[in-house]
């Protein structure tokens, strides 16, 4: 009877422990946006969208971070995408299981995991050394290319392989090539899947700092980029900059750019889980 | 078209392991590897050039390990709770609202760690310095709680529901069910998540650039400026390095043992969730 009492107790407390983790985790999250809003929200107006860098923090803006971050979004997304799908499809509908696939995929799951900074040692010899790139947007958005080709690879195979097999067999049944049948059956129905992937993957590449640094990006850009071989720094990389001076004054601008990089991040992922929603209900296998 | 894009990740992996030997290679032309890895002392900038590694490695795993003592236990238990405990609506809110924490950009982090975090603990402890690895080491286990909980929870709950029932059928309690059934029966995928976010926690680089310094030291005092492998790299790449130097080599061997770390790391956890699935088919 007693331990039945004790263990019941026991029980509950850690329900309790638990719920308060999980709302620990939560208010941490909730308190460190809601710091970072007071300190910088009052800081963001179109002036500070539209300066160029400045030596005095209540004239700095981001004008040329902005250019630089939508210009490496644009890039390491015409890069990325294709190689990406290409790839999903091909290690999910091409391969037979084997050692060599194995391999593969030991291979794919090792790059998830390198750190970022070593992709950006490799982008600063490869991309900025033997290419002759330098520190260029296009080193940058080859650089994070390589660094979210895993991301897209390892969710379009996940999406292909929700497919059910009977649509493969209909497809085929009806006189459909191989290529016909990923074209025109398969791709779209595990389109929703990937499409989150990919944001997700883009979403990572906009909010990366290191691998750029590693490569060159600059802290301190007079002029918006106009083409990929321009050099260019881009909002995280700002932020790190602005981070790293004593005055107050750039404590805020760090704090105004913060909030602006989690607003870009929040609606990619926000939009990024919708679709994943909305396409788990509609296709329920 | 499709062959290449398959290829391009091999060569990616080549590539990565190609720059980084090749350059640690002609560093270690020029620095005995015995010094490499057994001085104590790392001032490859300094005049009095001293080349050990042990400093940064000791600087990263005692970020490391702060941010685990951090994430292990809320990571855990909120796992636990998701999966035994909550609500399934409760879940289904809170689970996308963690990971959340995960997309947040890692310079973000620094910024907390050393804008808010660090003034904060200098109220506890007064003689902590600017820079220290504290701050940074529980900023980071902030950032891997959801690597943790968010995996956990998927192994537990991809544990069959029959052997969850059985438990509660002879009587037992959902906190017995939950540590001597469900987590043992989940353990593979647990401990995998465990070690990806040690590897993450190891190559985790802005928040400890930001807010952990730039003085290499051999100590577990995390209250003082520490410098991570990581940290140098960034350290190095902020300054004005003439490619081919001694000092533009030092970054790949350091990145190197930086990447043997991960690399082991991330293939224990390939392994071991190889060799244990399937438990329950």
């Amino acid at each position: 009877m007693n331990r039945r009492y004790i263990n019941r107790i026991k029980d509950k407390a850690f329900g309790f422990v638990g719920l308060i983790a999980t709302l620990f985790g939560l208010l941490i999250l909730t308190f460190l946006i809601g710091q970072v809003f007071y300190e910088g929200f009052h800081r963001i107006d179109l002036d500070f969208l539209k300066s160029l860098p400045s030596r005095k923090p209540e004239k700095a803006g981001i004008y040329t971070a902005l250019a630089g971050t939508v210009w490496i979004l644009f890039l390491t997304t015409i890069f990325s995408l294709p190689l990406g799908i290409s790839t999903g499809i091909y290690l999910e509908e091409y391969t037979k299981k084997n050692r060599l696939t194995d391999l593969l995929e030991i291979n794919v799951s090792n790059l998830a995991g390198v750190p970022s900074i070593i992709y950006g040692l490799l982008g600063l010899e490869v991309f900025g050394r033997m290419l002759n790139l330098g520190n260029s947007l296009l080193a940058g958005a080859l650089t994070l290319s390589l660094l979210v080709l895993p991301i897209i690879i390892v969710t379009t195979r996940e999406a292909i392989r929700a497919v059910p097999n009977s649509l493969r067999m209909a497809s085929y049944g009806l006189g459909a090539s191989k290529w016909q049948t990923i074209w025109e059956q398969i791709l779209p129905a595990s389109m929703g899947g990937i499409l989150t992937g990919v944001i997700l993957a883009i979403s990572r590449a906009v909010g990366e700092t290191a691998p750029l640094l590693v490569v060159g990006a600059l802290a301190y850009v007079p002029f918006a980029p106009s083409s990929p071989l321009d050099e260019f720094t881009v909002l995280p990389i700002q932020i790190f900059n602005w981070i790293s001076r004593p005055q107050h004054g750039f404590s805020v601008n760090a704090a105004a750019a913060i909030l602006l990089l989690l607003t870009i991040t929040f609606i990619m992922n926000g939009v990024a889980v919708y679709l994943r929603n909305r396409w788990q209900k509609k296709h329920n296998w | 078209m499709l062959k290449f894009s398959g290829a391009i990740t091999v060569l990616t992996t080549f590539g990565i392991i190609w720059v980084l030997f090749s350059e640690s290679f002609s560093f270690f032309k020029e620095v005995s590897i015995v010094e490499f890895l057994t001085d104590n002392q790392w001032t490859p900038l300094f005049a009095n050039k001293r080349f050990g590694i042990m400093p940064l490695i000791s600087g990263t795993l005692l970020t490391t390990a702060i941010a685990l003592s951090v994430a292990l236990p809320l990571g855990l238990s909120i796992a636990i709770y998701l999966s035994e405990y909550a609500p399934k609506r409760l879940r289904l809110i809170v689970k996308p609202l963690l990971e959340m924490l995960a997309s947040i950009p890692t310079v973000v982090y620094g910024f907390f760690a050393l804008m808010i975090v660090t003034p904060f603990l200098k109220t506890i402890l007064p003689n902590i310095s600017g820079f220290n690895a504290l701050s940074a080491g529980i900023v980071m286990g902030i950032m891997i709680i959801p690597f943790i909980s968010s995996m956990s929870e998927d192994a537990l709950r991809s544990v069959p529901k029959s052997i969850r029932e059985a438990s509660y059928g002879i009587g037992a309690t959902r906190l017995q069910t939950a540590f001597r059934v469900m987590v043992p029966a989940a353990s593979s995928g647990i401990i995998v998540s465990v070690i990806l976010a040690f590897s993450r926690a190891i190559g985790e680089t802005m928040i400890v650039a930001i807010a952990a310094g730039q003085q290499p030291r051999l100590t577990l005092n995390p209250l003082v400026p520490i410098e991570t492998i990581t940290a140098y790299i960034v350290q190095v790449s902020l300054g004005d390095v003439p490619h081919g130097s001694l000092e533009y080599k030092t970054i790949f061997a350091a990145g190197m043992t930086l990447f043997v770390f991960t690399f082991i790391l991330n293939n224990i956890a390939f392994w071991v969730r190889k060799k244990f699935r399937e438990e329950y088919e």
